[in-house]
Protein backbone atom coordinates (compact mmCIF):
# COMPACT_ATOMS: atom_id res chain seq x y z
CA UNK A 1 0.00 0.00 0.00
CA UNK A 2 1.05 3.18 -1.12
CA UNK A 3 1.96 5.97 1.85
CA UNK A 4 3.25 9.32 1.63
CA UNK A 5 3.35 10.51 5.00
CA UNK A 6 5.13 8.84 7.98
CA UNK A 7 2.78 7.48 10.81
CA UNK A 8 3.09 9.53 13.65
CA UNK A 9 5.14 7.08 15.93
CA UNK A 10 7.71 7.26 13.24
CA UNK A 11 8.34 10.99 12.62
CA UNK A 12 12.00 11.88 13.08
CA UNK A 13 12.49 14.83 16.18
CA UNK A 14 15.92 16.58 16.55
CA UNK A 15 18.91 14.77 18.50
CA UNK A 16 21.88 14.95 19.97
CA UNK A 17 24.84 16.93 18.94
CA UNK A 18 27.79 16.11 19.39
CA UNK A 19 30.94 18.45 19.37
CA UNK A 20 34.33 17.99 17.70
CA UNK A 21 37.41 16.87 20.22
CA UNK A 22 39.46 19.81 21.22
CA UNK A 23 42.66 20.51 18.17
CA UNK A 24 40.79 18.49 15.79
CA UNK A 25 42.10 19.74 12.26
CA UNK A 26 39.36 18.02 9.35
CA UNK A 27 36.11 18.35 10.72
CA UNK A 28 33.25 15.87 9.15
CA UNK A 29 29.87 16.18 10.41
CA UNK A 30 27.85 12.84 10.48
CA UNK A 31 23.79 12.70 10.80
CA UNK A 32 22.37 9.58 11.98
CA UNK A 33 19.40 7.56 12.56
CA UNK A 34 18.50 6.48 15.73
CA UNK A 35 15.79 4.67 17.34
CA UNK A 36 15.54 3.02 20.44
CA UNK A 37 12.49 0.06 20.23
CA UNK A 38 13.06 0.05 24.11
CA UNK A 39 12.75 3.65 25.16
CA UNK A 40 9.21 4.77 23.47
CA UNK A 41 10.33 7.61 22.14
CA UNK A 42 10.31 8.63 18.22
CA UNK A 43 12.94 8.14 15.98
CA UNK A 44 15.71 11.35 15.79
CA UNK A 45 19.01 12.55 14.09
CA UNK A 46 22.15 12.45 16.15
CA UNK A 47 24.88 14.69 15.14
CA UNK A 48 28.89 13.62 15.13
CA UNK A 49 31.38 15.98 14.73
CA UNK A 50 34.61 13.75 14.03
CA UNK A 51 38.18 14.51 13.41
CA UNK A 52 39.08 12.52 9.81
CA UNK A 53 42.73 12.95 10.43
CA UNK A 54 41.97 10.32 12.96
CA UNK A 55 39.53 8.35 10.79
CA UNK A 56 39.55 5.85 8.40
CA UNK A 57 38.49 6.65 4.59
CA UNK A 58 35.27 4.78 4.37
CA UNK A 59 31.33 5.45 5.47
CA UNK A 60 31.77 2.58 7.64
CA UNK A 61 35.26 3.79 9.15
CA UNK A 62 33.58 6.48 10.40
CA UNK A 63 30.65 4.68 11.92
CA UNK A 64 33.05 2.33 13.50
CA UNK A 65 34.82 5.70 15.22
CA UNK A 66 31.49 6.90 16.57
CA UNK A 67 30.69 3.77 18.34
CA UNK A 68 34.28 2.88 19.91
CA UNK A 69 35.06 6.71 20.82
CA UNK A 70 31.90 8.68 21.06
CA UNK A 71 28.49 6.59 21.62
CA UNK A 72 28.62 3.11 22.42
CA UNK A 73 25.23 2.78 22.11
CA UNK A 74 24.83 3.56 18.53
CA UNK A 75 23.63 0.03 16.80
CA UNK A 76 24.75 -1.11 13.18
CA UNK A 77 25.73 -4.42 11.10
CA UNK A 78 28.86 -4.80 9.68
CA UNK A 79 30.98 -7.88 8.98
CA UNK A 80 33.81 -7.79 6.43
CA UNK A 81 34.48 -4.38 5.78
CA UNK A 82 35.21 -4.85 1.77
CA UNK A 83 32.07 -5.17 0.12
CA UNK A 84 31.59 -9.04 0.09
CA UNK A 85 29.28 -9.66 3.16
CA UNK A 86 26.05 -7.04 2.27
CA UNK A 87 25.99 -6.41 6.46
CA UNK A 88 26.57 -2.72 6.27
CA UNK A 89 23.54 -1.84 3.56
CA UNK A 90 22.26 1.67 4.27
CA UNK A 91 21.14 4.57 3.12
CA UNK A 92 23.79 7.06 2.73
CA UNK A 93 23.62 10.75 2.05
CA UNK A 94 19.76 9.46 -0.16
CA UNK A 95 21.45 6.41 -2.02
CA UNK A 96 21.46 2.62 -0.76
CA UNK A 97 25.10 1.64 0.00
CA UNK A 98 27.86 -0.08 1.63
CA UNK A 99 29.26 1.94 4.03
CA UNK A 100 32.46 -0.06 4.08
CA UNK A 101 32.82 0.98 -0.04
CA UNK A 102 31.33 4.52 0.43
CA UNK A 103 34.31 6.53 0.27
CA UNK A 104 33.77 9.68 2.77
CA UNK A 105 35.86 12.07 0.61
CA UNK A 106 33.43 11.51 -2.20
CA UNK A 107 30.46 13.15 -0.16
CA UNK A 108 29.91 16.71 0.53
CA UNK A 109 28.91 18.39 3.65
CA UNK A 110 27.43 16.13 6.37
CA UNK A 111 26.84 12.52 5.73
CA UNK A 112 23.60 11.17 6.30
CA UNK A 113 22.86 8.06 7.20
CA UNK A 114 19.65 6.70 7.82
CA UNK A 115 18.40 2.70 7.65
CA UNK A 116 17.33 1.20 4.43
CA UNK A 117 13.88 2.78 3.20
CA UNK A 118 10.62 1.41 4.06
CA UNK A 119 11.81 -1.78 6.29
CA UNK A 120 11.01 -2.05 10.06
CA UNK A 121 13.51 -1.10 12.02
CA UNK A 122 14.99 -3.39 14.48
CA UNK A 123 17.38 -0.73 16.17
CA UNK A 124 18.99 2.67 14.87
CA UNK A 125 20.10 1.72 11.05
CA UNK A 126 19.23 -1.80 11.91
CA UNK A 127 16.61 -2.90 9.77
CA UNK A 128 14.48 -6.34 9.66
CA UNK A 129 15.35 -8.25 6.87
CA UNK A 130 13.42 -11.36 7.84
CA UNK A 131 10.69 -11.42 4.91
CA UNK A 132 13.09 -10.71 2.33
CA UNK A 133 15.22 -13.53 3.30
CA UNK A 134 11.99 -15.48 3.27
CA UNK A 135 11.55 -14.55 0.22
CA UNK A 136 14.59 -15.94 -1.04
CA UNK A 137 14.16 -18.86 0.11
CA UNK A 138 10.93 -19.21 -1.34
CA UNK A 139 12.73 -18.89 -5.13
CA UNK A 140 14.25 -22.29 -3.67
CA UNK A 141 18.01 -20.88 -4.16
CA UNK A 142 19.59 -24.15 -5.06
CA UNK A 143 20.51 -26.50 -7.90
CA UNK A 144 17.51 -28.75 -8.87
CA UNK A 145 18.17 -31.48 -10.96
CA UNK A 146 16.62 -34.86 -11.89
CA UNK A 147 19.78 -36.31 -13.44
CA UNK A 148 22.23 -37.50 -10.56
CA UNK A 149 25.90 -36.43 -9.80
CA UNK A 150 28.32 -38.09 -11.70
CA UNK A 151 29.56 -40.43 -9.02
CA UNK A 152 33.13 -39.46 -9.32
CA UNK A 153 32.98 -35.57 -10.31
CA UNK A 154 31.26 -32.52 -10.02
CA UNK A 155 28.60 -31.66 -12.44
CA UNK A 156 29.99 -30.34 -15.25
CA UNK A 157 29.58 -26.72 -17.02
CA UNK A 158 31.03 -25.36 -20.57
CA UNK A 159 33.17 -21.88 -19.93
CA UNK A 160 30.12 -20.30 -21.95
CA UNK A 161 27.33 -21.63 -19.93
CA UNK A 162 29.86 -20.05 -16.91
CA UNK A 163 30.03 -16.80 -18.66
CA UNK A 164 26.07 -16.82 -18.48
CA UNK A 165 26.34 -16.81 -14.41
CA UNK A 166 28.57 -13.47 -14.45
CA UNK A 167 26.74 -10.15 -13.43
CA UNK A 168 24.19 -12.34 -11.05
CA UNK A 169 26.55 -14.83 -8.68
CA UNK A 170 28.43 -11.60 -6.96
CA UNK A 171 24.95 -10.16 -5.79
CA UNK A 172 25.82 -10.33 -1.98
CA UNK A 173 21.98 -10.09 -1.17
CA UNK A 174 22.57 -6.22 0.75
CA UNK A 175 18.88 -5.63 0.11
CA UNK A 176 20.15 -2.49 -1.43
CA UNK A 177 18.11 -2.67 -4.99
CA UNK A 178 15.01 -4.10 -3.06
CA UNK A 179 14.76 -1.04 -0.44
CA UNK A 180 15.48 1.23 -3.45
CA UNK A 181 12.36 0.01 -5.24
CA UNK A 182 9.13 1.45 -5.13
CA UNK A 183 7.06 -0.89 -6.39
CA UNK A 184 8.76 -3.31 -3.34
CA UNK A 185 8.18 -0.30 -0.83
CA UNK A 186 4.29 -0.63 -1.83
CA UNK A 187 3.82 -4.42 -2.31
CA UNK A 188 6.12 -5.77 -0.69
CA UNK A 189 4.46 -8.47 0.93
CA UNK A 190 3.75 -10.11 -2.82
CA UNK A 191 6.40 -8.82 -5.20
CA UNK A 192 9.46 -10.36 -4.77
CA UNK A 193 11.43 -7.33 -5.59
CA UNK A 194 14.71 -6.81 -7.37
CA UNK A 195 17.15 -8.52 -5.10
CA UNK A 196 15.37 -12.18 -5.11
CA UNK A 197 14.63 -11.89 -8.38
CA UNK A 198 17.87 -11.86 -9.63
CA UNK A 199 18.82 -14.58 -7.84
CA UNK A 200 15.76 -16.21 -9.29
CA UNK A 201 17.16 -15.60 -12.60
CA UNK A 202 20.73 -16.68 -11.77
CA UNK A 203 19.15 -20.50 -11.28
CA UNK A 204 16.71 -19.82 -14.66
CA UNK A 205 20.22 -18.98 -16.33
CA UNK A 206 22.89 -22.14 -14.69
CA UNK A 207 23.13 -24.53 -17.88
CA UNK A 208 23.02 -27.29 -14.54
CA UNK A 209 19.89 -26.76 -13.18
CA UNK A 210 16.99 -28.98 -14.92
CA UNK A 211 13.93 -27.07 -13.17
CA UNK A 212 13.54 -23.94 -15.36
CA UNK A 213 9.68 -24.84 -15.85
CA UNK A 214 9.09 -24.86 -12.40
CA UNK A 215 10.76 -22.22 -11.80
CA UNK A 216 8.62 -19.80 -14.01
CA UNK A 217 5.84 -21.31 -12.81
CA UNK A 218 6.12 -20.20 -9.78
CA UNK A 219 7.35 -16.61 -10.74
CA UNK A 220 4.71 -15.53 -13.51
CA UNK A 221 2.46 -14.20 -11.25
CA UNK A 222 1.12 -10.46 -11.20
CA UNK A 223 3.09 -9.16 -7.89
CA UNK A 224 5.11 -11.83 -7.47
CA UNK A 225 6.70 -10.57 -10.71
CA UNK A 226 5.33 -7.84 -12.74
CA UNK A 227 4.92 -5.11 -10.43
CA UNK A 228 8.81 -4.36 -11.91
CA UNK A 229 7.86 -1.41 -14.33
CA UNK A 230 11.44 -1.07 -15.00
CA UNK A 231 11.75 1.47 -12.45
CA UNK A 232 15.33 1.38 -12.48
CA UNK A 233 16.55 2.43 -9.14
CA UNK A 234 17.48 -1.11 -8.38
CA UNK A 235 20.50 -0.82 -10.92
CA UNK A 236 21.18 2.89 -10.05
CA UNK A 237 22.25 2.00 -6.55
CA UNK A 238 23.53 -1.41 -6.79
CA UNK A 239 26.49 -1.38 -5.12
CA UNK A 240 28.35 -4.30 -6.84
CA UNK A 241 27.42 -2.61 -9.98
CA UNK A 242 24.72 -5.36 -11.08
CA UNK A 243 22.11 -4.76 -13.20
CA UNK A 244 18.67 -6.62 -11.13
CA UNK A 245 16.56 -4.99 -14.25
CA UNK A 246 17.87 -6.47 -16.64
CA UNK A 247 17.38 -9.73 -14.64
CA UNK A 248 13.92 -9.24 -14.23
CA UNK A 249 13.89 -8.33 -18.09
CA UNK A 250 15.42 -11.50 -19.11
CA UNK A 251 12.74 -13.77 -16.83
CA UNK A 252 9.95 -11.48 -19.04
CA UNK A 253 11.85 -12.99 -21.77
CA UNK A 254 11.66 -16.34 -20.73
CA UNK A 255 8.16 -16.37 -19.57
CA UNK A 256 7.71 -14.95 -23.20
CA UNK A 257 9.77 -17.91 -25.17
CA UNK A 258 7.86 -19.97 -23.59
CA UNK A 259 4.05 -18.97 -24.24
CA UNK A 260 4.14 -16.69 -26.84
CA UNK A 261 7.65 -16.89 -29.63
CA UNK B 1 1.30 -11.50 16.38
CA UNK B 2 1.22 -13.50 13.61
CA UNK B 3 3.11 -16.56 14.39
CA UNK B 4 3.08 -17.87 10.86
CA UNK B 5 6.37 -18.67 9.54
CA UNK B 6 8.25 -16.37 7.61
CA UNK B 7 8.39 -18.93 4.93
CA UNK B 8 5.07 -19.39 5.47
CA UNK B 9 4.07 -15.56 4.99
CA UNK B 10 6.75 -15.27 2.06
CA UNK B 11 4.70 -17.80 -0.38
CA UNK B 12 1.19 -16.64 0.67
CA UNK B 13 -0.90 -18.56 -1.73
CA UNK B 14 1.30 -19.34 -4.25
CA UNK B 15 1.88 -17.83 -8.17
CA UNK B 16 -1.38 -17.47 -9.82
CA UNK B 17 -0.02 -18.82 -12.76
CA UNK B 18 -0.67 -15.55 -14.74
CA UNK B 19 0.52 -11.88 -15.78
CA UNK B 20 2.38 -12.43 -18.77
CA UNK B 21 -0.90 -11.86 -21.35
CA UNK B 22 -1.53 -9.06 -19.32
CA UNK B 23 2.09 -7.41 -19.81
CA UNK B 24 2.51 -8.72 -23.23
CA UNK B 25 -1.39 -7.16 -24.36
CA UNK B 26 -0.12 -4.10 -22.78
CA UNK B 27 3.03 -3.74 -24.76
CA UNK B 28 1.13 -5.27 -28.36
CA UNK B 29 -1.88 -2.59 -27.90
CA UNK B 30 0.94 0.27 -26.96
CA UNK B 31 2.98 -0.71 -30.43
CA UNK B 32 0.37 -0.44 -32.11
CA UNK B 33 -1.19 2.99 -30.65
CA UNK B 34 1.66 4.36 -32.66
CA UNK B 35 1.28 4.61 -36.01
CA UNK B 36 -2.64 4.72 -35.05
CA UNK B 37 -2.58 7.97 -33.02
CA UNK B 38 -0.32 9.26 -35.72
CA UNK B 39 -2.13 8.75 -38.97
CA UNK B 40 -5.69 9.79 -36.43
CA UNK B 41 -4.35 13.16 -35.25
CA UNK B 42 -2.65 13.76 -38.78
CA UNK B 43 -6.30 12.61 -40.37
CA UNK B 44 -7.71 15.65 -37.41
CA UNK B 45 -5.04 18.11 -39.05
CA UNK B 46 -6.11 17.34 -43.03
CA UNK B 47 -10.38 17.30 -42.20
CA UNK B 48 -9.89 20.47 -39.37
CA UNK B 49 -10.92 23.17 -42.35
CA UNK B 50 -13.61 21.05 -43.90
CA UNK B 51 -17.17 20.86 -43.64
CA UNK B 52 -19.53 18.38 -41.96
CA UNK B 53 -20.52 16.28 -44.82
CA UNK B 54 -16.86 16.07 -46.13
CA UNK B 55 -15.86 14.89 -42.30
CA UNK B 56 -18.65 12.32 -42.32
CA UNK B 57 -17.53 10.89 -45.33
CA UNK B 58 -13.75 9.97 -44.47
CA UNK B 59 -14.89 8.97 -41.26
CA UNK B 60 -17.23 6.50 -43.21
CA UNK B 61 -14.99 5.06 -45.71
CA UNK B 62 -14.09 1.85 -44.66
CA UNK B 63 -10.59 1.82 -44.53
CA UNK B 64 -11.21 5.00 -41.97
CA UNK B 65 -13.71 3.24 -40.23
CA UNK B 66 -11.66 0.62 -39.49
CA UNK B 67 -9.00 2.47 -38.38
CA UNK B 68 -10.67 4.31 -36.19
CA UNK B 69 -12.44 1.57 -34.45
CA UNK B 70 -9.22 -0.55 -34.43
CA UNK B 71 -7.60 2.61 -32.47
CA UNK B 72 -11.12 2.54 -30.19
CA UNK B 73 -10.28 -1.03 -29.35
CA UNK B 74 -6.57 -0.24 -29.06
CA UNK B 75 -6.78 3.31 -26.98
CA UNK B 76 -9.44 1.64 -24.69
CA UNK B 77 -7.94 -1.82 -23.97
CA UNK B 78 -4.46 -0.41 -23.46
CA UNK B 79 -6.30 1.90 -20.79
CA UNK B 80 -7.70 -0.92 -19.61
CA UNK B 81 -4.77 -2.61 -18.52
CA UNK B 82 -2.51 0.33 -17.48
CA UNK B 83 -5.45 1.49 -15.00
CA UNK B 84 -5.58 -2.01 -13.41
CA UNK B 85 -1.76 -1.57 -13.30
CA UNK B 86 -1.47 1.61 -10.89
CA UNK B 87 -4.52 0.72 -8.81
CA UNK B 88 -2.89 -2.96 -8.31
CA UNK B 89 0.30 -0.45 -6.99
CA UNK B 90 -1.61 2.24 -5.42
CA UNK B 91 -4.56 0.35 -3.45
CA UNK B 92 -3.24 -1.81 -0.48
CA UNK B 93 -7.33 -2.63 0.47
CA UNK B 94 -8.21 -5.62 -1.57
CA UNK B 95 -12.20 -4.57 -1.77
CA UNK B 96 -11.08 -1.28 -3.07
CA UNK B 97 -8.65 -2.63 -5.18
CA UNK B 98 -11.01 -4.98 -6.70
CA UNK B 99 -13.87 -2.58 -6.67
CA UNK B 100 -11.61 0.37 -9.05
CA UNK B 101 -10.75 -1.97 -11.15
CA UNK B 102 -14.42 -3.07 -11.88
CA UNK B 103 -15.32 0.31 -12.12
CA UNK B 104 -12.82 1.21 -14.46
CA UNK B 105 -13.36 -1.65 -16.51
CA UNK B 106 -17.31 -1.09 -16.82
CA UNK B 107 -16.67 2.49 -17.43
CA UNK B 108 -14.29 2.50 -20.15
CA UNK B 109 -16.27 -0.81 -21.57
CA UNK B 110 -19.02 1.44 -21.98
CA UNK B 111 -16.89 4.73 -23.62
CA UNK B 112 -15.65 1.99 -26.29
CA UNK B 113 -18.80 0.73 -27.12
CA UNK B 114 -20.30 4.05 -27.32
CA UNK B 115 -17.32 5.29 -29.71
CA UNK B 116 -17.54 1.94 -32.00
CA UNK B 117 -21.28 2.35 -32.18
CA UNK B 118 -21.29 5.94 -33.23
CA UNK B 119 -17.97 5.54 -36.39
CA UNK B 120 -20.21 2.06 -36.69
CA UNK B 121 -23.73 4.74 -37.42
CA UNK B 122 -21.81 6.75 -39.54
CA UNK B 123 -19.80 4.01 -41.91
CA UNK B 124 -23.20 2.70 -42.06
CA UNK B 125 -25.03 6.03 -43.45
CA UNK B 126 -27.20 5.92 -40.16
Amino acid sequence: MAEFKLPENSVIQKGKTYPAPEGATRIQEVEVYRWDPDSGENPRVDKYKIDLDSCGPMVLDAIIKIKNEIDPTLTFRRSCREGICGSCSMNINGKNTLACTKDIGDIEGPIKIYPLPHMPVVKDIVPDLTHFYAQYASIKPWIQSSTPPPSDRERLQSKEDRTKLDGLYECILCACCSTSCPSYWWNGDRYLGPAILLQAYRWLADSRDENAGERLDELEDPFKLYRCHTIMNCTETCPKGLNPAKAIAEIKKLLVERKIA
Amino acid sequence: MSLRSPLGEAKGLGSAKEGLHHWWAQRVTAIALIPLTIWFAFKVAVLSQSDYQTVLACIGSPWSAALIVSLIVAAFYHAALGMQVIFEDYIGHKAARVGAIMATNLLLFLLGAAAIIAVVRIALGG
